[in-house]
């Protein structure tokens, strides 16, 4: 399975290595870095590259590139898969997965790694468990640490790994027993230039964070169920109960976690909370350009949008952009003709708006008039899809906890602008 | 342990210098003048008493190890180490030890003995580490104690050691394979092992070990199956694909008979005669090996248990469920794995590369399963380029003729990215689309020639490149496009465009005449310029020209391979001197030159476009051989399908031959044994209990105490059950013995074949319903959970009860269910059947629909008329079942036109009352519904919409068809709630194209559903609906149902009633109450002299009376 693990920082630097069987030299990286160097962009790098004797499998996370080294057959995604688990873990761990947290903890890092995997064959994932056996470091323990002369290592097999829930670890207390659930809903779109849907998508997960004293049963049940279209859940979640009953129903991992996950395809329950008019036009033989922009609120039920973020990639004859933005703040990049404009909150009264003016290249033909335009917002307190948590209940525990649960919408790969021909431009 | 006061010592010094480093990186050597230095220092700390300065000392020599600094000259100081009471300091000593035991052999023997004690430490934990590290240092040298260390680890209390040994297996392997034998057994110990925690570790180390020795697994092979839901992640993914493998050798192809299923319908009747049922059963067995295909029970095991692991967070597990369809899946099942891997695609940029390319290959087998999600792949600007490219791809496969005109269009918007590669791609697409669907052959073509004037030379190279490729199919009729293109040779300076309009000039220039010399003219100029592939196109024009117009272009010609023959390049000296010699008669040149002609301009095939992803399914999906289109080492083939199936007795857990005699007679012959049965679910649970407490029987338990679902608990039920099976194994052959001569039957059962299996399985999963209370009293409380387990009874489990059960079960009930067919549907369908399985519709993904104990029982044993009607009318429901997703009816049920193929332009829809209880609401009537497609293409998303009903009418719609490929036809159920009255619901029916009014009109008849009753009831309740409730009329009997069983199918045919014993035999009488409201309706017809009689029937809603004596009035008069 995974033999060796290289962590290559976006200057190409082997800032870590780890290996689980005998050592693999950390010349078979080179093969990488012929690769990385092929690519145009740093997410352009294949996933898999064979060389002579091994394979690396790499994943891209916060420009940091994990390359696996394998030896033999193995299914691609279950190194990628346990790749981004490593990636969580720190992230869990350490707060940032960042070059610099990296080496500062390297020696928490050599344990995690040694935890979870053996012989290249993942052991403890679970962050739960890794929790146990290696307790993430923190100011505070490391001083104390450093008197009482005690570690960071658990000196007893985590029960988790042997009980029925493997995700959860025992004897757990609080004094304040709370449950916070968080709908976040990301609206994937791609929206013709005239304001049509061509394709949208509403991808959302529910994250918890459960601090709940002892062996607690949840029980989460939802209005409307039957928007959850496909759903993938944490393992904690009883699937034939879900099955049945559409009833979430489980034991929940201690802390964090992302308790299930859902995607709504179906058209027409995606409603599209903003809208984007442009023009954006250059006269044939002249050097200046018009650029309007105006953004505007639909479907929204009341709630504002909010940190709106409008971005796009003019075309490359754009020397300089002179606009005026009616709120916020615009960037024009020359250099990679990256048009930004920070909106901040859309006031339905008055409509944010970009205006102005272009210079282009003297001499250049006509660019293109309709570049894709990126937009980011949050909508806070409301799911777009209209998902209703019902109740949450808590069994198998006499206390009462405190229960929250928050809603948001976000705009997940939102892009907009492209005109679509209609079929009989394609006919000619 | 030492505190800060320790500083103070004559170590402090050092301490005190290492202090300020902390945390800082040691390779750095910012105060350290030398490594010499450096290392001496770290000595000195280790060999302090001091864990702390013990502690940091390794912590900054892992951190050398971690930035590939060498340390390996620490390495005696190090093992000094390996006992240190601080555990902190014990792993990292062990990380080290890892590290460079290899490169220190002999001093790393020197820790050997403390990992031999740490081997029998109380600690779990400790022994586990101990094995691990011991395991993990690759001395040859110590293979022996390793050995001795796993054997000993592979039978520990802890579950948890018990993995860290299956996990050394692979790792000793790897250092001696000599030892593979020993090895070998070691796995199948930890195979039969119970617990979820083993079962992916040692399959991973079979896998590693001997993935050849697949008869290791059938007898783990249900146990497997069982435990997967609960098995970690990591653990499930290596066991499904195992388990893909495996399928792959022992099931038949599902795929494999579709054509010949109609063909079963003739054996409803062999179950007819209880007596000869048991032969019957066995010549079917062997009747079904060759002709129509029934899956395997164990196969169909494995394809339930892993569909709820589409749901997994973890995108391995999903694409291994995906393959494992993909690979094993009877065709129609395929499709649910669609939806999980698009959702996929939301995941990290890596994991859509892989699950793109995974559903590249598969749209090409199975496009019709994507088709409804083709926007997800619909292109962002936003992707990366390795992702779009693959992307199109999958969009390319997809398209057909009806989505070929949006997914040109979104090939046309893709065209004005930015990203030059991207382009390219599209383009050649667009070639592709071209090729493959006919009727937009010329669009594509129009389009592609619209974009040889584009700004962008990149995007005119390659569509001239695409163009000379779609060309070739016919050049005839494009003269035109040629001549356009000729005159882009002034302008394109991609090589490779320059080359291909040359090509295309050359071998079609007597379709342009006029213009080919003119080109050749204008490359001669040029010819020293351009680069190598276009000088060679020249050569090739200029000799072509040669050939079909020597007069204008000899001169050329020469000149050109003039040119030629000094270039630089060889290969085009070698062109030119070959074709000089060829074409150019000369008194040397030799017989060759006569057929010059024929050499160049022969007729070329077009270039066949197809897709990089076409075959590759040859690889078993998922895996990295199937990304890379090339095996990798350790790469285990996919095995073609067995022509028959292997032995499927194999993967019974019990002494083989026993076991099909026991589940032979267990149904019907032995019904005593109930008693002697049921201790042995707590004796098994005592016996393996004293193991310990982390086993599988308490995480059974202990699931189901904490409410986990039986999913959970099944798992360990099923290894439970199997045992019991093998103990009371004794007991049950000596009352086989006698039952067997009592009731003459000879012993065929060895040698069963899975079909066999199944009727009885389901026989009993339906009895045990009943038993259910029962049993739960007779158990241990510890057991409570497992009157749950039984409804989610695997084959085995159920088999193991079916005898209790039949006991309570009537003679005539059980021999009714032992007419049951031979080929029955798997487990899966059995698990949740009522027990009259002549009822029985449910289908393999109908698990909504669990059809209630009908309440239509027959109590009189020579009943036979009514019984034996409804019967075989069951039994060739039943039958037909194996077809995956229709239910056949029988010639019995009366089927209506809802929508006629022709208005229906090709979809042809028909229904019929299948007067099987609607689960889902008790009030509706059940109607089912089957489509036909009698198109040639294919029919999507058919469901039900807008329904305009009456008032207090309520409709529940059936499941959307996600597809129906031509030529098909499927079943499903809907439920109609009619409010005890005739009036039509209305609905649309709507596919992905179009939508057609229909509406359900039901003939009261069906409005009811039977109810049991006796003579003195059916008197009692009639005595209260006389009067205005009562209707009666005078009839006179037709011809064909002058005796009593005549008029009982007349009347059972008309309307949904059941008879009800009678004392006389001048009447006939029937029972029923309406769906809706549950009114009673009662039936009697009177026989007199002659062929009169009279119909009476009462019920409270007189319009229903009336109607139903109008439908059977007439029914009877026929």
């Amino acid at each position: 399975m995974i033999h060796s693990l290289f962590l290559v920082n976006s200057s190409g630097d082997i800032f870590l290595e780890k290996h689980w069987k005998s050592v693999v030299s950390r010349s078979v990286c080179d093969y990488f870095f012929e690769a990385q160097e092929r690519a145009s962009e740093p997410e352009n790098v294949p996933p898999v590259i064979p060389t002579p004797h091994h394979y690396l499998i790499s994943v891209l996370r916060h420009r940091i590139y994990f390359v696996a080294v394998i030896q033999s057959e193995v299914p691609p995604l279950f190194v990628i898969e346990f790749l981004h688990r490593v990636v969580d873990t720190f992230q869990d761990y350490f707060g940032l997965c960042t070059e610099a947290a990296i080496k500062d903890n390297v020696v928490v890092v050599y344990e995690l790694l040694e935890e979870m995997l053996d012989n290249g064959f993942p052991l403890a994932t679970e962050s739960n468990i890794l929790k146990e056996l290696i307790k993430p470091p923190t100011i505070l323990r490391t001083v104390v640490n450093t008197i009482t002369g005690s570690t960071n290592v658990g000196e007893q097999l985590p029960t988790g790994q042997l009980s029925v829930v493997p995700w959860r670890r025992t004897g757990v207390k609080y004094t304040n027993n709370e449950a916070y659930f968080d709908v976040v809903e990301e609206i994937d779109a791609i929206i013709d230039k005239s304001g049509s849907t061509i394709t949208a998508e509403i991808q959302g997960v529910i994250d918890a964070c459960v601090k709940l004293t002892g062996m607690p049963d949840l029980t989460l049940s939802f209005m409307n169920p039957r928007l959850l279209d496909d759903v993938s859940f944490h393992p904690c979640v009883r699937f034939k109960r879900w099955e049945a009953e559409r009833i979430l129903s489980f034991i929940p991992p201690d802390g964090n976690f992302r308790l299930l996950s859902y995607h709504v395809s179906s058209q027409n329950l995606v409603a599209i909370p903003v809208y984007v008019k442009h023009n954006i036009t250059f006269r044939e033989g002249s050097s200046q350009g018009r650029f309007e922009l105006t953004l505007g609120p639909k479907q929204t039920m009341g709630k504002a949008v909010e940190s709106v973020l409008v971005s796009s990639q003019l075309p490359r004859g754009v020397l300089n952009a002179n606009l005026n933005a009616s709120q916020g703040t615009y960037t024009f990049d020359p250099v990679t003709k990256l048009l930004t404009w920070d909106v901040g909150k859309i006031n339905p009264q008055k409509l944010p708006s970009l205006k102005g003016s272009m210079s282009l290249q003297a001499g250049a033909s006509k660019p293109d008039e309709n570049p894709t335009i990126i937009i980011q917002f949050k909508i806070q307190q409301m799911a777009i899809s209209g998902l209703k948590v019902n109740r949450l209940d808590m069994y198998g525990e006499k206390y009462k906890p405190f229960k929250g649960i928050k809603y948001m919408t976000k705009a997940g790969k939102f892009q907009t602008g492209m005109q679509r021909p209609h079929v009989s431009c394609v006919k000619a | 342990m030492s505190s800060g006061s320790g500083f103070g010592d004559e170590k402090g010094g050092s301490s005190s210098v290492g202090e300020p480093e902390y945390g800082h990186d040691p390779a750095s050597g910012g105060i350290f003048s030398s490594d010499y230095k450096r290392h001496d220092d770290l000595k000195e700390m280790l060999d302090s008493n001091k864990d702390s300065l013990k502690l940091e000392a390794m912590k900054r020599i892992v951190a050398m190890i971690a930035r590939g600094k060498n340390a390996s000259d620490l390495f005696p100081a190090v093992v000094k180490n390996v006992a240190c009471k601080n555990i902190e300091v014990k792993k990292l000593v062990y990380v080290y030890l890892v590290r460079y035991a290899e490169e220190q052999q002999d001093l790393a023997l020197l820790s050997i003995s403390t990992f031999q004690r740490g081997l029998k430490d109380p600690n779990q934990l400790i022994r586990a580490s101990a094995l691990r590290v011991l395991s993990s240092i690759r001395v040859t040298i110590i293979v022996p104690i390793m050995m001795l260390a796993i054997k000993e680890a592979a039978s520990d209390m802890s579950p948890y050691v018990r993995k860290t040994a299956a996990h050394a297996i692979p790792k000793l392997y790897s250092l001696d394979p000599e030892q593979k034998d020993q090895l070998i057994e070691v796995i199948e110990k930890l195979l039969a092992d119970k617990t979820t925690l083993v079962a992916g570790s040692v399959v991973m180390a079979f896998e590693e070990v001997c993935p050849e020795r697949i008869d290791l697994i059938h007898k783990n092979y249900r146990k497997l199956c069982n435990l997967l839901i609960d098995v970690e992640e990591w653990g499930q993914v290596v066991i499904i694909n195992m388990l893909t493998r495996y399928a792959r050798t022992q099931f038949l192809n599902p795929n494999v008979n579709e054509s010949l299923l109609e063909e079963s319908g003739e054996k409803a009747f062999y179950g007819s005669d209880d007596e000869e049922g048991k032969e019957e059963k066995a010549e079917a067995a062997a009747l079904a090996k060759r002709k129509p295909y029934v899956m395997d029970p164990d196969h169909r095991l494995l394809l339930r248990n892993t569909k709820p692991l589409l749901q997994s967070r973890n995108a391995a597990v999903v694409m291994a469920v995906a393959q494992l369809y993909f690979h094993l899946a009877p065709k129609a099942e395929v499709g649910v794995i669609a939806k999980a891997l698009v959702r996929l695609m939301r995941s990290h940029s890596e994991v859509q590369y892989v699950v793109l390319q995974n559903v590249a290959t598969m749209t090409i087998k199975r496009r019709g399963m994507f088709e409804p999600y083709l926007k997800s792949f619909y292109i962002r600007s936003t992707d990366p380029t390795q992702i779009k490219i693959l992307k199109l791809e999958v969009l390319t496969n997809l398209a057909n003729e009806t989505n070929i005109s949006t997914i040109l269009r979104e090939f046309q918007t893709y065209i004005k990215s930015m990203d030059k590669d991207f382009v390219a791609a599209t383009i050649q697409a667009i070639g592709r689309c071209a090729t493959n669907i006919g009727e937009v052959r010329d669009t594509c073509l129009n389009g592609l020639v619209q974009l040889l004037s584009n700004r962008d030379e990149l995007v005119v190279a390659e569509s001239v490149v695409v163009i000379k490729k779609l060309l070739q199919m016919q050049p005839e009729q494009h003269s035109d496009i040629i001549k356009h293109m000729a005159k882009l040779t002034d302008n394109i300076q991609v090589p490779m465009a320059r080359a291909s309009i040359l090509w295309l000039i050359g071998e079609y220039c007597e379709h342009v005449p006029k213009i080919a010399p003119d080109v050749l003219r204008k490359m001669a100029k040029t010819f020293t310029n351009e680069e190598d592939i276009v000088k060679l196109q020249i050569i090739n024009l200029a000799a072509k020209l040669y050939l079909t117009n020597s007069k204008q272009t000899k001169l050329l010609t020469q000149y050109v391979l003039n040119l030629a023959k000094y270039d630089q390049n060889y290969d085009i000296r070698d062109r030119a001197r070959f074709i000089r010699q060829l074409i150019v008669p000369t008194d040397k040149s030799g017989a060759l030159s006569k057929y010059a002609k024929k050499l160049f301009l022969a007729l070329k095939p077009a270039p066949v476009l197809e897709s990089p992803f076409k075959d590759r399914d040859h690889f078993q999906l998922g895996s990295l051989s199937h990304l890379l289109n090339a095996k990798a080492g350790g790469y285990q083939e996919l095995p073609d399908w067995p022509e028959t199936a292997p032995d499927p007795s194999v993967r019974n857990v019990e002494v083989k031959d026993s076991v099909p005699e026991w589940t032979k007679c267990s149904s019907r012959e032995k019904r005593k044994e109930k008693k002697v049965e049921k201790p042995f679910y707590s004796d098994s649970e005592e016996e393996s209990g004293p193991t310990e407490s982390a086993d599988s029987e308490s995480d059974s338990a202990s699931g189901s105490g904490s409410g986990s679902e039986s999913e959970e608990s099944g798992s360990g039920s099923e290894s439970e059950e199997s045992r019991e099976e093998s103990e009371s194994e004794q007991e049950d052959k000596e009352d086989e013995e006698d039952k067997r001569k009592k009731k003459k039957k000879t012993d065929r059962g060895k040698v069963k074949a899975p079909a066999v299996e199944s009727p009885e399985s389901e026989e009993s999963s339906g009895a045990e319903e009943k038993n259910r209370a029962q049993k739960v009293k007779g158990r241990r409380s510890g057991s409570e959970s497992e009157s749950e387990e039984e409804e989610e009874s695997e084959s085995e489990s159920s088999r193991s009860e079916s005898e209790s059960e039949s006991e309570s079960e009537s003679d005539t009930d059980a021999k009714k269910k032992k007419k049951a067919p031979v080929t029955k549907p798997p487990p899966k369908q059995a698990k949740k059947e009522s027990k009259k399985e002549k009822k029985e519709m449910s289908l393999l993904d109908l698990d909504d629909f669990e059809p209630t104990p009908s309440p239509q029982v027959t109590p009189v044993n020579n009943f036979l008329s009514s019984s034996l009607v409804t019967d075989l009318e069951g039994l060739s429901l039943t039958d037909t079942v194996m077809a995956p997703t229709t239910i056949a009816p029988s010639g019995s049920v009366k089927t209506y036109e809802l929508l006629h193929r022709i208005t229906g332009e090709g979809l042809g829809v028909e229904y019929c009352f299948s007067r099987q209880p609607f689960s889902p609401d008790a009030h509706m009537v059940a109607v089912q519904i089957m489509f036909t497609n009698n198109t040639n293409a294919e029919t999507k998303n058919l469901h039900v919409e807008d329904p305009k009903l009456q008032s207090g009418m309520r409709i529940k719609e059936f499941p959307e068809i996600e597809l129906l490929p031509p030529g098909e036809m499927v079943t499903v159920v809907m439920g109609i709630d009619f409010c005890d009255s005739t009036q039509a619901a209305n609905f649309q029916l709507c596919t992905h194209i179009r939508k057609f009014f229909v509406s359900i009109q039901p003939p009261v008849g069906e409005l009811m559903m039977p109810v049991f009753m006796t003579e003195n009831e059916f008197k009692k309740e009639q005595g209260q609906l006389m009067g205005m409730n009562e209707i009666s009329e005078k009839l006179t009997l037709g011809e064909k149902c002058q005796n009593e069983h005549g008029i009982v199918q007349r009347v059972t045919s008309a309307a949904n009633v059941s008879r009800v014993p009678c004392g006389s035999d001048k009447e006939c009488r029937f029972a029923g109450k309406t769906v809706s409201s549950g009114i009673l309706v009662l039936v009697t017809v009177a026989t007199k002299e002659e062929r009169a009689a009279q119909l009476t029937v009462n019920c409270e809603k007189m319009v229903i009376g009336t109607m139903l004596v109008k439908d059977i009035l007439q029914a009877l008069t026929q």
